[in-house]
């Protein structure tokens, strides 16, 4: 980096950012580049001079801290130009395959900062917290009706986490009936990557099975690769190319038969609310992503939520504590050692309270005939945009899509050399975050788009307009794809310096050694 | 619906386009004997009346005591521009920056954060955070067994127990051993056991875990337990609460190779859980071990400067079966709040927040041995500490009828232990008031007297219409 490190007045250099515009978002300095020994100060009383004299300096830090010295004002623009610098769902289409971008309402964000529930302590005694519990009791609930299961754990703090969690689950079954030789887990070719990492992490080998032409799983392929040692199935369904999975019956009997369990990787839940129940259809266990389905926002890559629905087999192995409910109509956590047969923990507390307020806000406020009504509008949406833009773009999979669909770049960049990269950023000059790209694997040149319910008729025809402007650009005048973004806050980055030499943090900085401000 | 968009005629355009007139044909492709036929749930429900119920919920849990519960999770004094910014949509209804050309402000706010928790823990490396404290726990002792190649963990019983437990449950996957090192009669870790254990040529060890402050509060010797452990070619992981490295010796500067802690005390609310902020940072040397998502700083085609994800070649949706972690979010909004709140504090700020939380500890200390409740153990402390209290379960739940919330009967997580049955761990901070304290104090002495609480107002048995509340800030 330049000089600018040093924190000192005469070396301040935000020199190629440019100067600060009044309009349209520009670079902006880092922390430490704002820095000046002697800002700050007026939030904290001052300690006594005595405070930490019972503690041995051997203890203590020797150096002065450095972190910036800013003050409030300074702090606040910061941030508010770094925001400016975002794409966001209330800014915007967020068109993301597979992330489910849909709107955030407002209420929920009030909700989850009422103080009782903000500033309730973890491990307060259950009698200070019989709301939050009340809540999550509830919400358990309502999750279990939507996904079918007979009971739903809210404690994985993401669908990766929900995950493990699940395939733990899936682990003390099999050892808990002595069925030590399951040693593998069966994965779908189309499948999050996620699958096939919880799959090693929780000791178990993967087994990847082909996608059939048609999108779904082949069952030849499937049924030759299942067997004594399968311990488990993850499936997504829909899947992730937005289809969904028709031979599911034949999958999970195939799949009971061997005597493994079905996992349900629950990502595209938007699609089916009302429609189908995973768990009624006979899947074992299943993550819920609260942060897609239920509009939790995404808050720039988390907090989100992966709640784990089971059925009966797995439910003596649900993590501890679990939310119970006494006779008399109160709310407790499980005690330690209450349920031997859990796993045991998989965080620190007993879930994400605060993402699962505005949950509980999101279902309540849509009811059961509103969720329903969302699945039906996304899939609506989906399939619309879709055929908006089938002239354009290939279409790998022509039967109806469920809450997202694939198209294909590979045509146009086979005419054009424009690839889906290149469509992509040609995305963000006309206003909108870009899909999906290269995932599902096994799509050439990938788009994967999900519009969500959220989006109007209008936002849809815009962005199947933008896409075909592009496609018609590819081909007149590839270079303008070919080289976008040119109206974003940056240009392309330079990614490989940024791996084969890493700066992940500022270094230069010297510690604040001006006198406390007073 | 809700939040949809779509009118009547909307939905009309739409399937008229599709050629078809309702959305049936859409999900005919359900298998009729599995499809489902709507749900069985409330009524969708008006917001006027959802807001009602939402605070009633909220209303229901009881904030206003006077809490020395800690164990973990800190409260502290969140200056109002936090929250503030927390609002921006900008920054909460973005998602993951896989586009950087406009996700720069969610990048160069990780890059920051990365940043002064390096400051703050003295490494190189820090992730863009994991999901809590014990999960960043779990994942650096996976961390330092991938590091070493061996497969046994020493993890002290004086670390939070909830940490131990959910390594326990990762590691019970991969067939690892975890062992316990048990503490001295002072509190703090066993370095002559330690040394045993490491002795074990047969079994060599990867990593060596200890708290700083450990979990009864106390200061652990971690220069000579780091010494111990790299003797044997362990690493060693100091589990610490960012806001005490403000005043305490960073891990870097004795020898830690990996730190991992509960980010939540930066800024973010208890929310009975969640969701917090798993800090996780190593010496350079293990960067491509660390699992979570790297913020970089690089250059655009222009050479202008920029931030984006990096190393990626060590996550799941790249490498699948073989990535570091199955590990896809991180906890950006929670590492946003903890970023602005360290900014509006600084340096001067943030150390004031620690020193000053250990002197409310010490007079906490004074007010309660005069209560007749003396510290449990001898060595240093910084703002929490354990004190002997007969019967500590039943003077808890007493205490609590008097509005004091006294901290955490450790009973609960040693059960086993007769000195620790006898206990509650108790913690002041920068909020702690002279009030508060005197009325700790004031109730120990009653409830240890056998005394019926003299004002009943704070008490959990008068519940019913919530105080207001007390406690200041508000992040989420």
């Amino acid at each position: 980096m330049s000089g600018a490190a040093s924190g000192s007045l005469d070396s301040r250099d935000v020199g190629s950012l440019g100067p600060r515009s009044a309009v349209g978002p520009q670079l902006q300095p880092t922390l430490d580049e704002l820095s000046r020994p002697g800002r700050g100060g007026g939030k904290i009383p001052h300690p006594p001079a005595d405070a930490l004299a019972g503690i041995p300096a051997s203890a203590l830090r020797d150096a002065p801290l450095a972190l910036p010295e800013l003050n409030e004002p300074e702090v606040v623009r910061h941030f508010v130009d770094l925001s400016r610098l975002n794409y966001s769902v209330d800014g915007g289409f967020y068109p993301l395959g597979s992330c489910t971008m849909k709107f955030n309402p407002k209420l929920n964000e009030w909700a989850a900062r009422l103080p009782g529930f903000a500033q309730l302590h973890p491990l307060a005694p259950d009698a200070l917290a019989q709301g939050t519990l009340q809540l999550l009791w509830e919400l358990e609930g309502l999750l279990a009706e939507i996904s079918g299961m007979r009971a739903v754990t809210l404690q994985p703090a993401a669908g990766a986490h929900g995950e493990l969690t699940g395939i733990l689950m899936v682990r003390a079954y099999h050892e808990s009936r002595g069925d030590h030789e399951r040693r593998e887990v069966l994965v779908p070719d189309s499948a999050h990557g996620t699958n096939p990492a919880t799959a090693s992490m929780a000791g178990f080998t993967t087994v990847e099975v082909p996608s059939a032409p048609d999108g779904g799983v082949d069952l030849d392929a499937f049924r030759a690769a299942l067997g004594p040692r399968t311990a488990a199935v993850m499936l997504t369904n829909p899947s992730t190319l937005g289809l969904f999975e028709g031979r599911v019956v034949e999958l999970l009997e195939a799949i009971h038969e061997a005597g493994a369990l079905a996992y349900m990787d629950g990502a595209n839940l938007n699609a089916i609310l009302g429609k189908f129940r995973p768990g009624a259809a006979g899947f074992d266990v299943m993550h819920i992503n609260v942060h897609k389905t239920f509009s939790t926002p995404h808050g720039g890559g988390g907090p989100g939520a992966g709640p784990v629905g089971v059925g009966e087999k797995l439910l003596p192995f649900l993590p501890s504590p679990r939310v119970l409910r006494e006779d008399d109509g109160t709310f407790r956590l499980e005690r330690p050692g209450e349920r031997p047969t859990s796993i045991g923990r998989v965080r620190a507390y007993q879930g994400s309270s605060g993402v699962f307020v505005r949950a509980f806000a999101y279902i309540r406020a849509h009811g059961g005939s509103g969720l329903v009504e969302v699945s039906e509008d996304a899939v609506l949406a989906a399939n619309y945009l879709k055929s908006r833009i089938a002239g354009a773009y290939a279409i790998p999979y022509e039967r109806p899509c469920k809450h997202e669909f694939v198209a294909s770049g590979g045509p146009l960049h086979e005419a054009t050399g424009v690839r889906t990269l290149d469509i992509a950023k040609r995305l963000i000059d006309k206003g909108f975050h870009p899909p999906t790209i290269y995932f599902p694997h096994i799509v050439d040149e990938c788009l994967l788009i999900e519009p969500t319910e959220t989006e109007s008729l209008e936002t849809l025809d815009a962005f199947a307009e933008a896409l075909l402007e592009i496609a018609a650009e590819a081909r007149r005048e590839p270079e303008l794809v070919t080289s976008a973004p040119h109206t974003a806050p940056v240009r392309r980055l330079d990614e490989a310096t940024a791996a084969r030499q890493p700066d992940l943090h500022w270094r230069a900085m010297t510690g604040a050694e001006s006198p406390c401000p007073t | 619906m809700a939040y949809g968009p779509h009118t009547p005629a909307d939905r009309e355009a739409m399937l008229a386009a599709l050629g078809i007139t309702s959305v049936e044909p859409l999900f005919a492709d359900i298998p009729v004997a599995v499809r489902a036929d709507g749900l069985a749930l409330p009524e969708p429900e008006p917001e006027l009346e959802l807001a009602a119920r939402l605070e009633g919920l909220a209303g229901r849990n009881r904030v206003d005591l006077a809490s020395f519960l800690g164990a973990g999770v800190y409260r502290h004094y969140v200056p109002a521009a936090v929250d503030q910014i927390l609002l921006r949509g900008e920054f909460y209804t973005a998602y993951t920056p896989y586009q950087p050309e406009v996700s720069q402000g969610t990048l160069q706010t990780i890059y920051e954060y990365q940043s002064l928790l390096a400051e703050l823990t003295g490494l190189d490396v820090v992730s863009a955070s994991h999901y809590d404290g014990a999960a960043a726990t779990a994942e650096a002792a996976l961390m330092a067994v991938r590091a070493t190649r061996r497969r046994r963990v020493l993890v002290s019983r004086a670390v939070h127990r909830h940490y131990v437990e959910t390594t326990r449950t990762y590691f019970a996957a991969a067939e690892l051993a975890l062992e316990e090192l048990p503490t001295t009669a002072d509190g703090t870790t066993d370095l002559a056991a330690l040394a045993d254990a490491l002795a074990d040529a047969e079994r060599p060890v990867a990593a060596v875990l200890l708290g700083q402050p450990n979990a009864f509060g106390l200061l652990e010797p971690m220069a000579q337990a780091a010494e111990l452990a790299h003797a044997a070619g362990a690493l060693f992981v100091a589990v610490v609460e960012p806001v005490s490295l403000a005043v305490l010796a960073p891990p870097g500067s004795y020898g830690a190779d990996i730190a991992a802690g509960e980010g939540q005390p930066l800024g973010i609310a208890p929310q009975y859980g969640g969701p917090y902020l798993g800090v996780l940072a190593c010496r350079e040397a293990l960067v491509r071990q660390i699992p979570g998502r790297l913020v970089g700083r690089t250059t655009d085609l222009e050479g202008k400067r920029a931030f984006v994800m990096t190393l990626r070649a060590r996550e799941q949706d790249i490498r699948r079966e073989r990535a570091a972690s199955n590990i896809c979010t991180n906890q950006a909004l929670c590492a946003l709040a903890a970023t602005v709140y360290v900014a509006c504090l600084g340096p001067h700020g943030l150390r004031d927040v620690g020193a000053l939380g250990a002197a409310r500890a010490r007079e906490l200390e004074r007010a309660l041995a005069a209560a007749g409740a003396p510290r449990l153990h001898r060595a240093p402390y910084l703002n929490e500490f354990a004190v002997h209290v007969p019967d500590a379960a039943r003077v808890h739940a007493a205490l609590l009828e008097h509005g004091v919330l006294a901290g955490l009967p450790l009973a609960r997580w040693y059960p086993d232990d007769p000195q620790l049955r006898e206990a509650l761990l108790v913690c002041a901070t920068e909020v702690t008031t002279t009030a508060e304290i005197e009325r700790f104090a004031a109730a120990l002495a009653a409830v240890r007297a056998g005394g019926a609480p003299a004002d009943r107002t704070g008490s959990v048995a008068a519940a019913g219409t919530p105080a207001s509340v007390t406690t200041a800030g508000g992040a989420s």
